[in-house]
């Protein structure tokens, strides 16, 4: 890891500020929004679908900080990865304390068994909720103190993302109806951010690229 | 369904206090949970203030507030604008918009198949021919959420028993109207359009389930399946086919576009069972439109008494 610079980069302030757009959007709909949009009428669907769709959009952006940095070769963007990952956690929680107060409140009394039944039978809910317990640890160790204690196991704790990701977009594929292009988009895109990581397609992107812009030294090794 | 005493009818006050309070728990449910830095929950009261008044227009031309169960009615405002209609759109909100510039009018049903009397209603006829009852149903969306409609219409029968269904008719077949100029949805590759619905010939008959030609009191709107659509409450929402131009009595069980769509979760029945999941999520609970907590759903959607009967003997795990 690069040493830590004081300061936030441009780059940094704009990820921690569009973070919270979603929620801000979100609050502006509730206080000036329609009273016939779906976000009035039937507001624990919508609230599910915008912090579902955010935490995914998040998560993808989180794999992508690296391909950008192999295909373009723009390092600034690697310090983005901790807090978008850290706001991907954080946004899954949001959606899954919804689908638990959503699920959990019925004819007037808290109903446990609800809960427990919404999450765990249906698979679509379950994957979902594998997604979030798989960033449950990542979330807890994404600090430099965990870094520090886990050494070379840190890295490799934190390549479980990739399950995350692949949980993640099997989640909204078994819960839309019959149109999928919109999930399968979202699989498509963690397919291709996997595979730039693939070491040897990593290095042949790597190398192409060096070619271009004329430098002349072949990378061998994995970064 | 009209038999309410008027001692079970919520008088306006409470029921305008009630809304208050469910505007309220609506934006509390964001603010607690997500935003609990953006302010109190009393202050999204500003758009009530229209809504309020145009609901108590639409309370005015009906005549209760409640169902028999004492459920309130939904808003006009809910009604008229979150409707599932994929011929227009798929998102529940983007239904409206689109389906202004469909026209219901002029508009002629074909009713034919096995029948000794084939005939061909306009809407007009339809209108005036017979006698218009309101109907004020539970709905019951597959979605798990539901609503209550004060529908106005005429028992299907009645069309049905015009006609004189042959003794080989068994079911009848629904369409919707086809028009991809003036229905964008209908672009999807996803369904087999046009829209079809089928019923059993007993289970149309049966008194409950109508033929709506309006809600609130007034013509149906295009986004709710103007100019006339059918009404199942016992079924899940689907059922109830909008904008129908086309009734055929036959004598094979007819394919819906959901069962085409997805036959291992739609069936022909589709009717409201809360022991019978969803394959991807529970049928045990719903959420009534402008409530905060679910509430159990009840079998049949609580008109077992009128309709348990049409199914004795059937596994409705298998006719589902």
């Amino acid at each position: 890891m690069t040493k830590h610079k004081q300061g936030w980069t441009p780059l940094q302030i704009a990820t921690h500020i569009g973070a919270f757009i979603p929620l801000i959007v979100l609050a502006w709909d509730f206080w000036f929004g329609s009273p016939t949009s779906p976000l009035m009428i039937n507001p624990f669907q919508e609230v599910t679908f915008r912090t579902g769709k955010t935490t995914l959009v998040l998560l993808m952006l989180t794999l992508a900080v690296t391909p950008i940095n192999i295909v373009f070769g723009i390092k600034q963007v690697l310090p983005l990865r901790k807090p978008l990952g850290n706001y991907t956690f954080m946004y899954g929680v949001i959606h899954f304390l919804i689908f638990i107060v959503d699920n959990g409140y019925v004819d007037n009394t808290i109903d446990f068994m609800a809960v427990y039944q919404a999450t765990f039978e249906k698979r679509f809910a379950y994957v979902g909720f594998t997604a979030l317990m798989i960033m449950l640890p990542l979330a807890l160790t994404s600090n430099r103190w965990a870094m520090r204690h886990l050494r070379k196991n840190w890295k490799r704790l934190h390549r479980i993302v990739y399950a995350a990701g692949i949980a993640g977009v099997i989640h909204y594929v078994w819960l839309v109806k019959s149109d999928i292009r919109q999930p399968l988009a979202f699989g498509a895109l963690l397919i291709l951010l996997l595979v730039i990581r693939v070491p040897a397609v990593r290095r042949t992107i790597i190398n192409f690229r060096r070619g271009l812009t004329g430098q002349s030294q072949a990378v061998v090794g994995g970064a | 369904m009209t038999d309410i005493k008027s001692s079970e009818i919520t008088p306006e006050h409470i029921y305008l206090n009630r809304r208050k309070f469910m505007v309220g728990i609506g934006a509390l449910a964001a603010s607690s949970a997500v935003l609990a830095a953006c302010g109190p929950a009393g202050q999204t009261a500003a758009p009530e203030n229209s809504d309020g008044a145009s609901q108590a227009e639409a309370i005015a031309a009906v005549s209760a507030e409640t169902d028999e169960l004492g459920d309130e009615l939904t808003t006009y405002e809910a009604v008229t604008n979150f409707n599932n209609y994929y011929e227009f759109s798929t998102d529940k909100e983007g239904v409206a918009p689109l389906a202004k510039s469909f026209d219901p009018e002029p508009w002629k049903v074909e009713v034919g198949g096995l029948v000794n009397n084939p005939k061909t209603y306009d809407i007009d006829d339809l209108r005036t021919k017979f006698d218009q009852q309101e109907r004020i149903y539970r709905l019951r969306c597959v979605e798990a959420w539901s609503m209550v409609i004060p529908w106005m219409g005429f028992p299907l029968a009645e069309i049905l028993k015009e006609v004189e269904p042959t003794s080989d008719a068994k079911y009848v077949r629904f369409e919707t109207v086809y028009r991809p100029e003036q229905m964008p949805g209908l672009g999807s590759p996803w369904y087999t359009w046009p829209y079809a619905e089928g019923l059993r010939l007993d289970e149309a008959m049966n008194d409950l389930a109508i033929a709506a030609t309006g809600l609130y009191g007034k013509n149906l709107l295009p986004q709710n399946g103007a100019p006339i659509r059918l009404v199942m409450p016992w079924k899940y929402g689907f059922k109830s086919i909008k904008s129908i131009v086309k009734i055929e009595l036959v004598d094979y069980q007819p394919t819906s576009l959901w069962m085409d769509a997805a036959p291992n979760e739609y069936g022909f029945y589709a009717n409201v069972n809360p022991e019978v999941d969803h394959p991807r999520w529970s049928q045990a609970t719903e959420r009534r439109i402008g409530e905060f907590g679910r509430r159990k759903t009840l079998p049949f959607n609580g008109y077992a008494e009128q309709v348990a009967h049409l199914y004795d003997g059937m596994d409705l795990r298998v006719n589902f």
